[in-house]
């Protein structure tokens, strides 16, 4: 029921696995539950409050919702140090969805970020199913440094892939590491697209969504075909509190997946 | 309505509106005089409303004064609005309960309250509406704002004393009540004999008049309650610059000079959210009991001027007051159009008065409309 | 007309298209084919920045050794790319190490030699410039992004 999106049912922690030192992914049973690529959940902790997590699983598999959290404070620490069997509360699925579907045809770059990859892999998910539907795939994943590398093994999976082009690029490493060293933009400069049929999603922190979609642009890819993830402070999740807001534009409702060409004016204006 | 369906009620068939009221089980909410101001709290009796007073509005300034007749409408509005009893400052959403089994979530059940609103005027009948259109016309209608909404009985009144801040007007809300009311009286001869003619919009108010002493309206007396409300029009206080035009000149005015000067101004202390009729925005604190068996999910009145509304990784988007201040305005005046299809602001001019530094949102459009940095 | 093979090298390079045939032999004069075996280092922090290379086969990481931290890489350089920036202003001399990832062979042009070409020749000079000014601007932009360690939680 749509009232219903304003209270939580209880769902179960199937499974958890630790990707990073700050950051888990979790698996939880919340039984019928159908989601579209970039969507997210609010999942709340037990007399502490409720959070928006990025809904990171394969939106056609059944079986558990998997979400991936980052413990920032309060709310998410306790998330994340949920047992297998404990209770979470959960609402959802809020927000838009990744055009995945509509970009069949298209060259498609996903440009991810940090933690900015766990909102799109439901996105990858599909279009890896669908290979042949699209053009050029290629993942473009930057991080802070190895050790932040999120879903490795699976990273390292896809890469045994012929038909999609993976490069990852990290901000500083130690020796071990034998990949790019350097900002996720240095990887578009070499990506292989048609700037005239590509479609772009993009996921990460702000400044590096800005300069991403700036480097997209200057590849020579409309702004109509480029998508961002936004993110603002969220309580209710249903249009209903105000704190969303961003511009003219409530990040629950209207995003969190935007196009850049309505983002851009908005991007550039300062405490917006 | 023509001329011939118009009915007068005198002040005695007046308190006996009141209590047909309350004798229905409603629970009545009408004008009263508390703190030194006209505000709207429960009411018992046609003695508790605050008759033969006025206000004096200004920036910054609010005032009580005698009236030379005995008008029991004739001041404007107060530092409250019908949205404490609609949007509720605290309403609980529902509670968590744990135990050894896990979790169970109970949702707090719908208000059975029926409230009855008396003296509600144009500005505020566009700004219920203005409300609805958030909580109860999206994707997830507000259960609780909803259930009183739907039971609420709405009497009307049209101005006859609107104040200095007052700008319904030019924002096209009033002041003439036009709408979603039960009954609408506007207040004649207050100088006389005062009385009220009455415009009928419902059902339920059709049958509430028909159990009152009433009778047809004269002539003379339509034409006295006409000449009321164009009078009121002419009386405003303040003005809307351009009103059709706000949206788009603060767009494209977002970084003009003008937010920095009244950031100087402003004490971001959050009154005007807290007076404004539209002001819509929540936040919600979990309460756990001290045993820890029991977790209460509390949603209550939040502003946009708070310094943490608009946290987000470790520090807030909008951390100075320019911003804060920019964002309720242009939310107010713009940003609303594009997130609800309508403007937020129904030119009652609370935020004007009670603003303790006195910052006047007509005068700040004003300012940025005659330095416009760039033309449509 | 006979043009050397490193002349024609440095035409094709990246980095310096639409440098003109006479342009590029100025740049020829001064340079020499070169191959870094992989652990080899380019140049080592501190040494005389007398030389600099443009890449043509193979990866080149850049790194500084933090106290305690050991040695951290904050740049990888790929085929089209130049290696070493320092030899272009005074006092010459490296600031990092740079070292070949994988087999690498390049180009290596002496800094000195280039610099009073390029005093002599000033339209040579402004060719150089333009093509150094938009890397470094490049680079200065990417590194002020790694400044802002966008990934890391902050307060």
């Amino acid at each position: 029921m749509a009232e219903l999106a304003a209270v939580p049912t209880v769902a179960r922690v199937r499974s958890r696995r630790r990707e990073t030192h700050d950051t888990w992914t979790l698996s939880i049973d919340a039984g019928e539950f159908a989601f579209q690529p970039g969507q997210f959940n609010m999942l709340y902790a037990f007399g502490i409050g409720e959070i928006p997590v990025s809904l990171s699983g394969d939106p056609v598999a059944a079986g558990p919702l998997v979400h991936t959290i980052r413990a920032v404070g309060d709310a998410s620490r306790a998330i994340t140090q949920l047992k297998v069997g404990d209770p979470v509360g959960l609402r959802g699925p809020f927000g838009t969805a990744w055009p995945v579907a509509d970009s069949t045809g298209s060259d498609v770059l996903v440009i991810a970020g940090g933690l900015g990859l766990a909102p799109l892999r439901p996105a990858i998910y599909r279009l890896f199913a669908e290979r042949e539907r699209y053009g050029q795939v290629a993942l473009l994943y930057g991080t802070r440094s190895p050790a932040d590398i999120l879903f490795r093994h699976e990273i390292e999976r896809w890469r045994r892939r012929l038909d999609v082009s993976i490069e990852i690029t990290v901000d500083h490493a130690d020796l071990a590491w034998h990949g790019h060293v350097g900002v996720v933009t240095r990887l578009i400069d070499r990506a292989i697209f048609d700037p005239d049929h590509t479609v772009a999603l993009v996921c990460g922190p702000e400044i590096m969504m800005r300069f991403a979609a700036s480097a997209l642009r200057t590849a020579g890819i409309a702004p109509e075909c480029i998508y961002l993830s936004m993110e603002r402070n969220m309580k209710c999740a249903i249009a209903q509190c105000g704190h969303c807001q961003f511009g003219p534009v409530l990040i629950c409702r209207d995003g969190a997946v935007m196009r850049y060409d309505r983002l851009q004016p908005l991007l550039t204006a300062r405490e917006l | 309505m023509p001329a011939a369906q118009r009915s007068v009620l005198t002040i005695a068939g007046f308190a006996l509106l009141v209590d047909a009221l309350r004798a229905r089980a409603y629970r009545v909410i009408g004008p009263t005089l508390r703190d030194q101001a006209v505000i709207y709290d429960d009411i018992g009796s046609l003695a508790d409303l605050p008759r033969g007073w006025t206000d004096k509005q200004e920036a910054g300034q609010y005032r009580l004064t005698h009236r030379d007749d005995n008008a029991l409408f004739g001041y404007a509005v107060g530092p409250r609005s019908w949205k404490k009893f609609l949007h509720v400052p605290e309403q609980r959403l529902w509670r968590a309960e744990r135990s050894a089994e896990g979790m169970h979530v109970v949702a707090e059940p719908e208000p059975a309250e029926r409230l009855a609103f008396i003296g509600v005027r144009s500005c505020e009948l566009r700004a219920i509406a203005v409300q609805d259109r958030v909580l109860i016309e999206g994707s997830h209608p507000d259960p609780h704002y909803r259930a009183r909404r739907k039971a609420v009985f709405v009497v009307a009144v049209n101005c006859s004393e609107p104040g200095g801040t007052c700008f319904c007007a030019s924002m096209e809300t009033g002041p003439r009540a036009e709408g979603g009311y039960d009954l609408a009286l506007t207040e004649i001869a207050a100088d006389e004999e005062p009385r009220f003619v009455v415009d009928i919009r419902s059902e339920a108010g059709a049958a509430l008049l028909r159990e009152l002493p009433h009778r047809d309206a004269t002539s003379d007396e339509i034409a006295a309650a006409e000449t009321v409300i164009a009078e009121a029009a002419r009386k405003m206080g303040r003005t809307m610059p351009a009103a059709a035009e706000v949206p788009a000149l603060l767009r494209r005015n977002l970084d003009h000079p003008r937010w920095e000067e009244v950031a100087g101004r402003c004490l971001t202390c959050g009154n005007c959210t807290m007076v404004c009729p539209t002001c819509f925005c929540t936040t919600v604190d979990d309460i756990p009991a001290l045993d820890g068996s029991v977790s209460e999910h509390v949603q209550r009145w939040d502003s946009c001027f708070a310094m943490d509304f608009s946290y987000l990784h470790g520090g807030s988007v909008r951390a100075s007051p320019r911003s804060r201040y920019r964002q309720w305005m242009t939310h107010k005046l713009s940003t609303w159009w594009d997130q609800f299809g309508s403007s937020g602001c129904v030119g009652c001019g609370r935020c004007i008065t009670w603003c303790p530094v006195g910052i006047d949102i007509t005068e700040e459009v004003a300012a940025i409309h005659a330095t416009d940095s760039s033309k449509a | 007309m006979e043009t050397r093979g490193l002349d024609r090298l440095i035409c094709e390079h990246a980095f310096f298209a639409g440098m003109s045939p006479d342009h590029c032999e100025l740049i020829g004069g001064c340079a020499r084919n070169i191959r870094f075996d992989k652990g080899a280092y380019l140049f080592r922090e501190g040494d005389p920045a007398n030389e600099f290379f443009l890449i043509r086969h193979g990866r080149v990481g850049l790194e500084l050794i933090a106290p305690g931290r050991g040695p951290v890489r904050f740049l990888t350089l790929n085929p089209g790319e130049i290696a070493g920036v320092s030899w272009l202003v005074p006092p010459y001399r490296w600031l990092y190490d740079a070292q070949s990832l994988e087999l690498t062979r390049a180009v290596a042009i002496d800094g000195g030699c280039l610099r009073q070409k390029a005093e002599n020749d000033h339209d040579f000079g402004y060719e150089m410039m333009k093509r150094f000014m938009t890397m470094l601007v490049q680079r200065l932009h990417a590194a002020q992004l790694q400044i802002l360690d966008v990934y890391g939680t902050h307060g």
